[in-house]
């Protein structure tokens, strides 16, 4: 299957790797990967903030590169569901408007395109060490994302998966508001590591890299040795 | 800490700092997280058990929404047959015109001392204040309600007014303020309440409530509690005022099949509540109950909000509180911090649709639009969509202005996403910055000139960008294969 990477600017900025994983991962599920460097991001952090008119700028960009593809995986849940808000933020403009609706069904998450779409759980991955999943906000209730990448994290050879009573708490990033109310949005993700330590995992792992960065970011602060890595990170470890 | 009553607007610019106050203060902390996570456990349970309960939620969504398109209709038919029961209606425009009715009625009536039962549209309007003022004595009889009272302060939450007071701060009100003896038992607390309430019940002239849903068809009103107390307020006193907002009215009684399943659950995970008061007019000849029944419908901003499809959502609402007990930053902080009458993601939709962005600007960005709350949401109000909406608003008016700085950012930002090139541009200047992010020197003293960074590296570590981004390794991986 021909598939476009929407790499999106986070992981192309600051976690190249991960979209290099995202890369081998597909092509280990069988796809021909295509990346196209007009692409830039979704929109969302101008959305978000409240400004429609930047996001559009964004978006239109975004929109314009990646158009023609068949299918385009994002690895983040939350760049996918803003990708289903870009109707909405077009309700003004007719064309692009249509643009958007044709585009928006077309995007997938990385975890729900492997699993739902190409129905392809194992991967012949490997990663030894305990893990613990952040099921992140946007991919967790706007797109309904959960068993995913559970299912593809059981199929990891020697990934024990841990299951924390936090992992649907929100880790307080949430964009501007990270820095907008960051004392706010540090004890709230201190709220939910709580407990995670005793557990005894190695990682904590999620499907948004924006997540990844408040995670590590406070973790690395705290002087702890847990790891945030992004689910691609572990699905393309240990190539067989 | 004390929270005195208050002129509520006065503070809505004050959020920040409320915020980083309440999260210094670990009784706080420990008593909202408390309290917080049991009735949302309990909510759970008691939603888990109801197997209908998405289609139910459907049901009001639908039902709020045709009730709220012919408002008008529904309000008029209320009104005839309010009358038509022997209950005498007000209209009341703002809280100004409501506090003014119920002040004439008080006169009227030669009102002395007033109870009343657990409201949060009379906290709205600021009655208690307006008649104290005019030198009437206003007593609350909802347990929560009273213990706010004593302590000179205003709700925390809309459904548990004192939920932000541990049993042990609570004991040492009644200890400063009634003279008895400190006690940590809940039960001995609320037997000196219940000793201290009876007396003003049989002393009070006048019974002010609320109510959850005024029915069209049949011109009554619904009132729910556990107490028993608002039973006391509205039978025992000569006169019995009920404040309603214009949009608690419901088409008919067979309707209130899906809020009556909905409402005690979501609130307080409770199949029911243990009381359950229908009041269609006054006393019958013969009968108990008040002389005098009226009726004031407050609108107080609610009909502008109908205007516009997205804030009309916001008056589905049915005052639950389970957004607020399921909201990351409400569990962190409190009602307090909000500094409005209605706290939680619900307030902070409201308070502005209510009282103007300009004024409420802070409240809308209170959120990492985690979207917890539209989750259990038991009309399915799509707060973070209300929240984004609101956000924009907040951008179109002056009241961003503060913001100068980040404006001016995402403007830049919008213009390197718009096209590869300036992209390209924007990745060079972050190659540019990156040995100054990643020595801990060099991104201190940067960060006294960013202040996003400070915020950001206060508490946690900054990742640097990346020495070569995705589509440069790309690039070159490209250039090997070919
Ligand atoms: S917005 Fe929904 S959840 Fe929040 S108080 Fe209103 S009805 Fe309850």
């Amino acid at each position: 299957m021909k598939v476009s990477l929407f790499v999106t600017c986070l992981v192309d900025q600051f976690r190249p790797e991960v979209g290099l994983a995202t890369v081998e991962v597909l092509r280990r599920a069988g796809c021909d990967v295509s990346f196209d460097p007009g692409q830039t991001c979704c929109g969302q952090p101008a959305y978000n903030a409240g400004y429609r008119a930047d996001a559009r700028a964004a978006a239109r960009q975004t929109i314009q590169s990646l158009e023609e593809s068949e299918a385009i995986v994002l690895p983040s849940g939350s760049c996918t569901a803003m990708t289903r808000h870009w109707p909405e933020l077009f309700a003004d403009d007719p064309q692009w408007r249509e643009r958007a609706e044709a585009i928006a069904p077309k995007c997938h998450e990385l975890s729900s395109f492997l699993v739902s779409v190409l129905g392809c759980t194992e991967l012949g991955a490997r990663f030894p060490g305990r893990v613990s999943w952040h099921d992140a906000c946007h991919g967790l209730r706007e797109l309904g994302i959960k068993s995913e990448p559970r299912a593809l994290l059981a199929t990891v050879d020697g990934l024990e998966l841990i299951e924390h009573e936090n992992s649907e708490r929100c880790c307080g990033f949430g964009g501007t508001f990270s820095v907008k109310f960051p004392e706010l949005s540090v004890a709230m993700l201190d709220r939910k590591l709580e407990g995670l330590q005793s557990t005894g995992v190695d990682a904590i792992a999620s499907s948004d890299v924006s997540c990844l960065m408040q995670i590590e970011g406070r973790l690395a602060r705290l002087g702890s040795r847990l790891r945030a890595l992004h689910l691609a990170e572990i699905l393309a470890g240990g190539a067989s | 800490m004390s929270h005195p009553a208050q002129d509520h607007s006065a503070n809505l610019e004050s959020f920040p700092e409320n915020a980083r106050r309440a999260l210094n203060d670990s009784q706080l902390r420990g008593a909202l997280r408390h309290a917080t996570g049991v009735i949302d456990e309990r909510r759970g349970q008691a939603v888990e058990r109801v197997a209908c309960w998405q289609e139910l939620r459907e049901r009001a969504k639908t039902l709020k929404a045709a009730t709220l398109e012919r408002l008008d209709h529904w309000l008029e038919l209320f009104e005839r047959n309010a009358i038509a029961r022997g209950t005498q209606v007000h209209w009341a425009r703002d809280a100004a015109e409501a506090n003014a009715i119920v002040a004439r009625l008080a006169a009227d009536a030669g009102a002395r001392t007033l109870v009343k039962s657990k409201s949060m549209t009379t906290e709205e309007i600021g009655l208690n204040q307006h008649l104290e003022e005019l030198g009437h004595r206003v007593v609350e009889t909802d347990l929560g309600e009273y213990i706010i009272q004593l302590a000179g302060e205003t709700p925390s939450h809309i459904i548990v007014p004192a939920i932000h007071k541990t049993r042990a701060e609570i004991g040492e009100l009644f200890h400063r303020t009634l003279g008895v003896k400190d006690s940590k038992d809940p039960k001995e607390l609320t037997a000196i309440a219940r000793e201290r309430l009876r007396e003003e019940f049989a002393r009070a002239d006048m019974g002010i409530s609320g109510a959850n849903f005024a029915i069209a068809e049949t011109g009554s009103f619904l009132v729910l509690e556990n107490e028993g107390n608002a039973r006391l307020c509205t039978s025992l006193p000569r006169v019995h005022v009920a404040l309603i907002g214009i949009e608690k009215v419901i088409p008919r009684l067979a309707d209130l099949e899906v809020f009556l399943r909905l409402l005690p659950r979501s609130g307080t995970g409770q199949h029911l509540t243990s009381y359950q008061t229908l009041f269609s007019g006054p006393r019958a000849a013969g009968r108990e109950g008040p002389e005098e029944l009226h009726v004031i419908l407050l609108d107080n901003g609610r009909s502008a909000m109908l205007s516009d499809s997205l804030s009309r959502q916001a008056l589905a609402c049915i005052r639950c509180g389970a957004c607020l007990n399921v909201c990351p930053v409400y569990g962190q902080i409190g009602g307090h911090a909000y500094a409005s009458v209605y706290p939680g993601p619900i307030g902070s939709v409201i308070t502005p649709m209510l009282q103007g962005v300009e004024q409420a600007h802070h409240l809308p960005f209170a959120s990492s639009l985690c979207g917890a709350c539209r989750d259990v949401c038991p009309v399915g109000i799509d707060l973070p969509a209300l929240l984004l909406k609101l956000r924009s608003k907040v951008r179109q008016g002056s009241a961003g202005s503060g913001d100068r700085e980040q404006r001016r950012a995402f403007r830049l930002w919008s213009l390197a996403m718009s096209g590869p090139r300036r992209y390209g541009l924007l990745l060079r200047a972050l190659r540019l910055a990156r040995p100054l992010l990643e020595r801990p020197g060099a991104r201190s003293r940067l960060a006294r000139w960013v202040p996003p960074l400070a915020a950001w590296t206060a508490a946690r570590e900054f990742r640097p960008p990346a020495g070569r981004s995705f589509r440069e390794l790309w690039r070159d991986q490209e250039a090997k294969d070919s």
